[in-house]
């Protein structure tokens, strides 16, 4: 059999395995990311939003959609890898490809485009949710899409790298809550950060996740508080960094292997 | 040339513990192959390091000629490997599990589904394709662990403690099973504590004990090096005072059995010809110990008190 053809195959059954998994349990792992968002929308957009006045030109509400659809796809991709993985490692089925044929690239591939996969449905289940609130005027799809993949990639990567290093549940719940989280809130989504004094404002632009909201909101709305090829430059920049790092643990074994 | 190949494998774990110290073995083709050894004689950590789930410290893992630090995936791909403990998503359906196997190993799914239903019907467990995995009983998840380890169709088959907790009726049914499995071509090495097993499934054996081979030879002539055996006779009436009988040594398990050690020089023949001479009838006969288990005991015995052994 050719070698391409058997990647192919071991790419497909892993996705396709992944993708199942989340689907199965929809109630816990799409459904809530749409209730959430609502209440942000009603909350924050509807209610508290329309006391407050416009932002980079535009109406509150619509100022927060691009930041809460990316900030869904963030915490969801990070999610979908991290849990995954980890109850691979926990219940020692990751054997079961560890043992394969398959390189360390193409269990990598898998894993990442499954979490590309449920940020992308979250992504479309919460613009739906927008959609009850306000317009969506999408300015361009083409970045808008290549801003919610890279960003869905980069952060099923790093659901990935903590998997391979956690070892208990509790660790994979650590960095989405002390990390993640944080960065997300600061990075742009509620506010643009001309509103910042320094040095806040000059600690923002240290937050990786400000570049891709201000992106995401250039291709929906066509403002941003950044030039987009810097954004472009440190998201690609950061995927290379975790990609290169997650195969090179999975080449050592880091976590999976003794 | 031979389906597994070790030269100078060790391996050290962190922390010191050096599980393997320069193993050389070699398994031929064909062949069903035992691997013996006490709790911690480093049998799976051999097993995991040619099955690529253990890093080996030093030495080569060569798998029908394959080199496992060249070409690791042409290794992994002849190799399928049933482990002793469960490694399941609890939460797939049975047949799920399985293509997903095939799928690892770039069979597509048509045929994974066709291979998937021809070991599941072989192993009892067709009827539960549909069953989540944690709904099924210790022995369909032992035997799905093989139908799993052999959906890829692999040249050479391991496995580790195949049927620990299996009850004797399912595991004479996969004894039977792996023996037409390796009738037809599939390179088996197994692991177990049961020796019955491997007295009777296996042609070659090796000891492995303290990281290292102690033995490897063929089970015949391992067998024919046993110095004495015991058999427990079933009398048809009391015996009170034990037999003397030259050559063979008698003691009394009660009124109406009796244990006898017979040693290499003589025969059953010569036994039975003697108890009737002294007018004791026998009504059955049987071993007292499994004699690969003897003679592994003997050995593990000797490489414990290695001074004793010599005497």
């Amino acid at each position: 059999m050719n070698r391409w053809h058997r990647y192919w195959v071991a790419y497909n059954t892993i996705l396709v395995k992944e993708v199942l998994r989340f689907t199965r349990i929809w109630v816990q792992t799409i459904l809530p990311a749409a209730i959430s968002t609502a209440l942000y929308f009603l909350i924050f957009g509807k209610l508290i939003g329309e006391r407050i006045g416009p932002m980079q030109g535009l109406g509150y509400l619509d100022f927060i959609v691009p930041g809460l659809v990316l900030m869904a796809v963030i915490t969801n991709a990070y999610a979908n890898v991290v849990s995954s993985f980890y109850s691979s490692k926990f219940s020692r089925y990751i054997e079961e490809l560890l043992v394969s044929p398959t390189p360390n690239w193409v269990i990598l591939a898998g894993y990442v485009t499954g979490g590309l996969a449920r940020g992308l449905i979250v992504g479309i289940a919460v613009s739906l949710v927008a959609l009850a609130f306000t317009d969506i005027e999408v300015h361009s799809f083409g970045i808008s899409l290549l801003v919610f993949a890279l960003t869905a990639i980069l952060f099923s990567l790093g659901g990935f790298i903590n998997a391979v290093y956690a070892n208990s549940f509790d660790d994979i719940s650590i960095i989405p809550t002390f990390v993640l989280t944080p960065l997300t809130y600061l990075g742009g989504v509620f506010y643009s950060i001309d509103l910042l004094p320094e040095p806040w404002h000059s600690l923002s632009l240290a937050n990786p996740v400000l570049y891709m909201v201000n992106a995401f909101r250039y291709g929906l709305q066509g403002v941003s508080d950044i030039p987009l090829w810097i954004a472009f430059a440190i998201i690609l920049g950061f995927i290379a960094v975790l990609a290169a790092l997650s195969l090179h643990l999975l080449g050592r074994g880091v976590g999976i292997k003794t | 040339m031979p389906a597994l190949a070790l030269s100078q494998l060790t391996k050290t774990y962190r922390g010191g513990l050096q599980a393997l110290k320069g193993v050389d073995l070699t398994v031929e083709a064909g062949d069903f192959f035992a691997l013996l050894g006490p709790n911690g004689a480093g049998k799976s950590t051999l097993i995991s390091i040619v099955a690529s789930l253990v890093n080996k410290t030093s030495g080569r893992v060569e798998v029908f000629g394959h080199d496992l630090d060249l070409d690791p995936e042409a290794v992994k791909g002849c190799l399928g490997l049933v482990p002793q403990e469960f490694n399941f998503n609890l939460f797939l359906p049975v047949l799920e599990v399985v293509v997903n196997q095939a799928g690892y190993y770039g069979v597509p799914r048509r045929e994974a589904l066709v291979r998937a239903e021809r070991y599941l019907r072989q192993l009892d467990l067709w009827d539960r394709r549909d069953t989540e995995m944690r709904k099924l009983s210790g022995g369909m998840k032992r035997r799905l662990m093989i139908a799993r380890a052999l959906v890829h169709e692999p040249r050479l088959l391991i496995l580790d403690e195949p049927t620990a907790g299996v009850d004797i009726e399912i595991r004479r049914s996969m004894w039977s099973f792996l023996k037409d499995i390796n009738r037809a071509g599939t390179t088996i090495i197994l692991t177990t504590h049961y020796l019955e097993e491997a007295e009777s499934l296996c042609r070659n054996v090796a000891i492995i004990n303290h990281g290292q081979i102690a033995e490897r030879a063929d089970i015949g002539d391992l067998l024919r090096r046993l110095r004495t055996e015991t058999f427990v006779l079933n009398l048809k009436g009391r015996v009170a005072d034990l037999p003397e009988l030259g050559g063979f040594v008698f003691q009394h398990v009660d009124d109406c059995t009796l244990e006898v050690e017979v040693s290499r020089e003589h025969t059953i023949n010569g036994l039975f010809a003697a108890l009737s001479r002294n007018g004791i009838e026998v009504i059955s006969l049987r071993n007292k110990q499994n004699r690969l288990e003897r003679l592994f005991l003997e050995m593990v015995d000797e490489a414990a008190t290695p001074g004793e052994g010599q005497a």
